[in-house]
């Protein structure tokens, strides 16, 4: 039976100095790993960032990865979120197809899951939406009923609850 | 002062007495620093590879930071391959590289390279120096980097504006790194669980590797293995840690590990790893390596951990200091039936030397080196191929630091230069250099710095005309297609040792071997042996990639 993949959400603190980025995507490319999304920017303090790193992988992918991202010398801090309560969100641009015989119908989903209209245009309406995975499919599913033409996420960020 | 002086008074801060450079355009700031300098010295190879394989060789027979100084692009470049050698040998090693200047960085500047980007899969840590005032700092971070931990191979790559430019920051007298704090003492909870587990075995192995040897341990590991009584074998990153002819060794276990090594790792019910990393040429099928043993791994670095074969009980740590804190924990056990066991393995496939009618023997080569050296603590570096596992299998190895070869990437071309590092890090010893036909002829213009420091390293080529470990494989797993591997229209390797101005023997008839040992060995400098061994002559035991390593090939 092969090993079970599971999504997994790693936040790394790391020095705010240049190459750690690439640094970082090339040991992902070295090791045949998978990033699903990455989310880079600055911290409350300017001398670090935050990458919130979403990949798929088995246990030992996963627990190798862990590693090796905390062996590289600018990284202070490797936490795994998928194992702590956290709060996580996306950001989600999607451009829908509305006639204007449905334009009610996408406004009404638009209320239901607490999104904005981004831009308005004659066939297209661009509707900004944030949230975790569940809410961005769920979302995204409904929208696609309309059409979707086009759409960019910003990359999962996450953080620890509490204290 | 200049950035060209400070980057001396680090070498000089860090204890470095020498370094090995090949000049250029985007490095003459620091050539023309150490025309001067008295108090470190620049030694010269023929190409910048063996620039990196000598400053390796040095620092392994040293346990110094090794030291390579290139220009920027080519110079660089041809650096590569020394530093990704570095790496994975876990060989401390800091490459200093000239940039083009900073203003022309990304420009494509006539010799650039994007340096950095290139060795970033390949070295521990690089830097690239921005900041004329960054300079001290991050070179004496690189030599931190290198030596502590896991050791390995630092990249500082300097633009020559830099170099040139007034520093206004002084040399640090130690730096610290956030997000670099290796793990050196384990933890004692864990060192009692190791305890316990070989108190309770009947049928340990200690399996040891590199990291024994980087750490200073082999003083720990032979007072653990004869307090505990337990067989040892060593990869071939960790020949010497533990004495081939002591009753407990097995000797170099693997791909072409000695049969009984392999037959009592299949067989143990408790495997002991420390300072080895379960590399693929050492495990064979990984879901079948020791498939009856309890596992223990103790490494200084967690991602070796559970990386190839899971384990029961991972421990992070410095051998030295594990090794020493479990020692008055361990307690003698007799384990008459285990013992008995690895006696009839011993006794049913030795390690003894085939007879080629009338050819010389590799093997026997290897053993009367080993006869005639014996009191002059001799350093074996090897090249890589057929002779390199001859000399892992054959030789006696005594001592840490004594045995020089390329274990994780296998870089033919290695040897030569190795050897030169050697020799000039120690200087008293006997150093030889076992190299083949295919091997010395990627870095054979080092002939030139052999000549030039009259350096009396003992040159013994291994000549059978042919790529003989790719020979070996197309014969066993190719049906005998030999594309490409033959080398028989090789040059007369007696006359260029002789054009470069060295002394140079034929050894080509198996009686005379003793004979020409002992002439090479007592001429005082530099000497090439040109040995014509058996064509055919295979590396056995063998057990074939990728199988469990029970399924040993013995002979033809």
């Amino acid at each position: 039976m092969p090993p079970k993949v599971r999504r997994h959400v790693f936040s790394a603190l790391v020095e705010n100095k240049p190459g750690v980025l690439a640094r970082i995507a090339s040991l992902f490319s070295a090791r045949g790993y998978n990033i699903e999304s990455l989310n880079v920017g600055e911290t409350d303090n300017a001398a670090t960032s935050r990458m919130t790193i979403s990949v798929l992988g088995d246990d030992r992918t996963l627990e190798q990865i862990r590693k090796q991202l905390s062996k590289l010398i600018d990284t202070l801090k490797v936490t795994e979120l998928s194992d702590l309560p956290c709060v996580e969100t996306d950001l989600a641009l999607v451009k829908v197809k509305a006639a204007p015989d449905r334009r009610g119908e996408i406004l009404n989903l638009v209320t239901v899951f607490n999104a904005r209209i981004a831009d308005v245009s004659e066939r297209h309406l661009v509707i900004e939406i944030s949230g975790n995975e569940a809410k961005l499919r769920s979302f995204l599913s409904l929208a696609g009923t309309y059409g979707v033409t086009e759409m960019v996420r910003a990359g999962r960020i996450a953080m620890k609850r509490g204290d | 002062m200049k950035g060209t002086r400070a980057i001396i008074e680090v070498l000089k801060s860090e204890g470095v007495d020498l370094v090995f450079g090949y000049p250029g355009g985007q490095i003459i700031p620091l050539f023309d620093e150490f025309y001067d300098e008295k108090d470190v010295r620049l030694v010269m190879p023929r190409h910048e590879q063996g620039g990196a394989h000598a400053a390796e060789g040095y620092a392994r027979v040293t346990g110094k930071v090794g030291v390579v100084i290139a220009t920027s692009g080519p110079g660089a470049t041809n650096l590569v391959t020394g530093i990704a050698d570095a790496y994975m040998d876990s060989t401390p090693l800091v490459a200093v590289t000239g940039q083009v200047v900073s203003q022309l960085i990304g420009n494509d500047a006539f010799q650039e390279v994007d340096v950095i980007g290139i060795t970033r899969s390949i070295s521990k840590h690089n830097y690239l120096v921005k900041k004329p005032s960054d300079l001290p700092s991050m070179l004496k971070s690189a030599f931190h980097i290198a030596r502590s931990g896991r050791p390995g191979p630092v990249v500082v790559d300097i633009p020559s504006d830099i170099q040139k430019t007034e520093i206004n920051a002084p040399i640090p007298d130690s730096v610290r790194i956030p997000g670099y704090q290796p793990t050196y003492e384990g933890n004692p909870r864990q060192i009692d669980r190791i305890a316990q587990m070989i108190n309770a075995s009947e049928r340990p192995v200690l399996y040891v590797g590199g990291g024994i040897v980087s750490s200073g341990a082999s003083e720990h590991l032979r007072e653990v293995a004869r307090q505990a009584n337990l067989p040892v074998t060593t990869t071939l990153m960790g020949l010497g840690c533990f004495p081939s002819d002591d009753p407990l060794s097995l000797g170099m276990l693997g791909m072409h590990g000695s049969a009984y090594a392999n037959q009592a790792v299949m067989g143990c019910d408790l495997l002991i790893a420390v300072g080895a990393r379960f590399d693929d040429r050492i495990t064979g099928k990984t879901a079948a390596f020791a498939p009856l043993a309890k596992k223990i791994h103790v490494d200084i670095d967690p991602t070796s951990v559970s990386k190839n074969v899971g384990v029961d009980l991972p421990v992070i740590g410095g051998a030295d200091n594990i090794l020493r804190e479990l020692l008055p924990k361990l307690e003698r056990r007799e384990r008459q039936a285990w013992f008995a066991r690895i006696a009839e393995w011993k006794a049913s496939s030795p390690l003894d030397v085939p007879e080629y009618a009338g050819a010389v023997a590799p093997q026997r080569v290897l053993r009367e080196m080993n006869r005639l050296s014996r009191d002059r603590d001799p350093v074996l570096v090897t090249d890589v191929g057929q002779h390199q596992m001859w000399s892992a299998l054959y030789w006696n190895h005594q001592r840490p630091r004594r045995w020089v070869s390329s274990g994780g990437l296998g870089t033919m071309g290695f040897g030569l230069p190795a050897a030169i590092g050697a020799q000039l890090g120690l200087p008293d010893n006997l150093v030889f250099c076992v190299t083949g036909d295919g091997g010395i002829q990627m870095n054979i213009q080092e002939l030139a710095t052999v000549k030039r420091l009259d350096l009396p390293v003992k040159i013994i080529l291994m000549n059978n005309g042919y790529l003989g470990m790719v020979r070996q494989w197309q014969e066993l797993f190719w049906n005998k297609r030999y594309s490409h591997t033959n080398l028989s229209d090789n040059p007369d390797f007696v006359a260029i040792a002789e054009a470069y101005g060295i002394k140079s023997l034929t050894l080509d008839s198996g009686d005379r071997t003793a004979a020409t040992l002992e002439e090479a060995i007592d001429h005082p400098g530099p000497v090439l042996v040109d040995v014509r061994i058996d064509r055919e002559a295979n590396v056995y035991p063998m057990v074939p990639a990728g199988e469990p390593l029970d399924q040993i090939i013995t002979r033809r």
